[in-house]
């Protein structure tokens, strides 16, 4: 008996010194946020934001496919639709008069105004719908690489249907000079709610049941779980996601056309995941992190420069080169992610030479 | 005006099937999305184009050593990125192929420039065919019996070679076809070439019509053949080619039909796309997989 509560007064330390840890990291983060906010330059502030808002996008579509297994290529449409519907909502007069000068505006939207924030949360709702709407069909009769095709083209539909409906979204020339409200402190909010939600969905019961269906469908089917209903609650939150990200993009560059998000985008999210380990929230967070910064440092190789008395006058296209050569060396060598445990708290003070022998996380 | 719509329809209808069949290929066998395949396409535009516009062979040789560097180009794909692989998660060798996609089309930006470029085509794609009062561009006729040709070929090859029996086996049971002795890098390997050897003629004739070559005139021709590979039954090359020919008629027909709507000529396709995929899944021609425990 005293062998025993003397373990569980270990356990409880351990579980208060975890806590603390947590709280510390939060800090760390919220401190973070206030030197990215106030101190540091347009420019570095801006990539701290693309970053979180990765993050969220990334792990939307982690939800999808990490979780879930299942193959959405059509990611960005979700990302639009949450885009336009949170800006076509809460134009202020004056962008919309100086926007819609080639068609006017349909004339039951015309006098819509409402909060940015709440124009955010709708425009992922809105994803979300969409995502069950198309979802449902396709889930209950197809398997995954179905899916995969039949949102791909659910996107270009989005696309081409954006492009057309002038009187609502403007057409082909799209919505400019959107207000610059967004800052770090919400992006970084909407990040932490995402990561928050997605090491809480791997707990609970329905996120177990994903991960089941993951692994295997018919065992998981056989088990009782409910392979429609998690299916496509997966996708819907993972939409979700996808929509407040793009409204939050769509902020964030001040501008949303039709073009905005393509295939590339998806591809990105997908190498994130793919990279960081399926499923792995750890993984999704550092590739996000080094796949925005990387992209931004890539920028150096279409920039004129001198080496060696060679002058080298740079050539569009190396950038993408670069990324896709590395993509492809990375993807050789890694071909299950590289990381493959979660992140815990137990890494700050477990003795590195156990590292092999420790159970991280939920590991695979 | 009819006939021309027709002609012009079935025209982008055949060069949709030949892209379509080298999806069709490599999904039967190695169940993957290639999506380095819409670069290849547009890779034995380009070949074609060097040999004409800069080196200035007679285009005959000009499009033949196009379309064999292309397949061997295809070819080599499948061994750097592909065969690693084999044994991968499918995604990663999705993410894979997506990687070649951009490696080719970036390095076609990186030396071409991402502005298109005018092709120079041959005097006899040059020409309108009358016959009584209907105007046919000679273009559309050569794509078309082109692509009748190459498809009689194909399915001779496909149906009455060793090589082609291979490949069929694979397609219905991988495993069981490399125990029962098919070679299967060969086969692989064979796949890849007859994949990117018809892309490669597609994107010829695609150029002649045109006439210009761009880095990104794949994305959405590639897109549109998936989608009528699909249509056909992916799996399946007969159906490949009618999915392909039907999907030009309908986005041809339709432009034509419905002036006003031509802005959602785009969307044709991918509405097809999620019709077939509710209502018969597994293509116009496509045989119904099992899914076995």
């Amino acid at each position: 008996m005293k062998i025993l509560s003397e373990q569980k007064q270990i356990l409880n330390d351990k579980e208060s010194l975890n806590k603390i840890i947590i709280l510390l990291i939060l800090v760390a983060i919220a401190v973070l946020a206030y030197v990215s906010e106030n101190l540091i330059g347009d420019y570095p502030r801006r990539l701290v934001m693309l970053f979180a808002i990765n993050v969220m996008l990334a792990i939307g579509l982690n939800i999808i496919f990490g979780f879930a297994g299942m193959f959405s290529l059509g990611h960005y449409g979700f990302m639009t639709i949450g885009a336009y519907v949170a800006v076509i909502l809460s134009l202020s007069p004056e962008q919309r008069m100086s926007n819609f000068y080639v068609t006017k505006m349909v004339p039951w939207l015309e006098n819509v105004q409402i909060d940015p924030f709440v124009g955010i949360l709708i425009g992922g709702f809105v994803a979300a719908f969409f995502a069950i709407l198309i979802g449902i069909p396709i889930l209950k009769s197809l398997g995954d690489d179905y899916l995969g095709i039949a949102t791909l083209g659910f996107a270009e539909i989005i696309r081409v249907v954006i492009t057309n409906l002038a009187d609502i979204t403007n057409g082909p020339l799209g919505i400019k000079g959107l207000p610059k409200f967004i800052n770090v402190y919400w992006v970084f909010g909407f990040a932490i709610v995402a990561v928050i939600f997605a090491i809480r969905l791997g707990k609970v019961s329905s996120g177990r049941a994903l991960k089941a269906i993951r692994e295997n469908e018919i065992a998981a089917e056989a088990s009782g779980i409910g392979l429609l209903y998690h299916k496509v609650l997966a996708l819907a939150i993972g939409s979700f996601f996808a929509g407040v990200g793009g409204a939050l993009l769509g902020y964030w560059t001040a501008t949303i056309d039709p073009k905005m998000f393509t295939q590339v985008q998806n591809f990105t999210f997908l190498t994130i995941i793919v990279t960081g380990g399926k499923g792995n929230i750890t993984g999704t967070v550092i590739m996000s992190f080094i796949i925005t910064i990387g992209m931004e440092v890539l920028r150096f190789v279409e920039e004129p420069m001198n080496i060696f008395g060679l002058q080298y006058s740079g050539i569009p296209g190396t950038r993408m080169l670069t990324f896709s050569v590395l993509l492809l060396i990375i993807i050789l060598k890694f071909q299950r992610g590289i990381f493959k445990h979660e992140f815990s708290p137990r890494l700050f003070y477990t003795r590195p030479k156990f590292f092999n022998k420790i159970r991280w996380g939920n590991k695979k | 005006m009819i006939f021309q719509d027709l002609s012009n329809g079935i025209a982008l209808g055949a060069t949709y099937a030949l892209i379509a069949i080298g999806y069709t290929l490599v999904y039967g066998i190695l169940r993957l999305i290639n999506f380095a395949h819409s670069n290849i396409f547009t890779l034995g535009a380009y070949i074609a184009f060097v040999f004409v516009a800069m080196i200035g062979i007679h285009w005959a040789f000009a499009y033949a050593f196009a379309i064999l560097l292309t397949a061997i180009v295809g070819r080599m794909t499948e061994r750097i990125a592909y065969k690693p692989l084999r044994d991968a998660p499918r995604i990663s060798v999705l993410i894979s192929a997506i990687a070649v996609s951009y490696i080719i089309e970036n390095i076609l930006v990186m030396i071409f420039g991402g502005r298109p470029k005018s092709f120079p085509r041959p005097e006899i794609f040059d020409q309108v065919v009358t016959v009584g009062t209907v105007r046919i561009p000679s273009v559309n006729i050569i794509i078309i019996l082109t692509a009748a040709v190459v498809l009689t070929v194909l399915i001779i090859v496909l149906y009455r070679t060793k090589q082609g029996r291979a490949m069929r086996a694979m397609a219905m049971d991988f495993d069981t076809s490399r125990l029962m002795g098919v070679n299967v890098n060969k086969t692989i390997g064979f796949t890849f070439v007859i994949g990117s050897g018809l892309a490669a003629i597609a994107g010829i004739l695609v150029a002649n019509k045109y006439p210009q070559v761009n880095p990104y005139m794949a994305t959405m021709y590639g897109l549109k053949a998936f989608v009528a590979a699909v249509f056909g039954g992916i799996g399946s090359v007969p159906g490949a080619a009618i999915g392909g020919v039907l999907l030009g008629l309908l986005e041809i027909l339709f432009v034509a039909l419905l002036p006003d709507l031509s802005g959602y000529r785009d969307a044709i396709a991918f509405v097809i796309l999620i019709v077939v995929l509710l209502y018969k899944p597994t293509g116009l021609m496509g045989v119904k997989g099992r899914v076995k425990v």
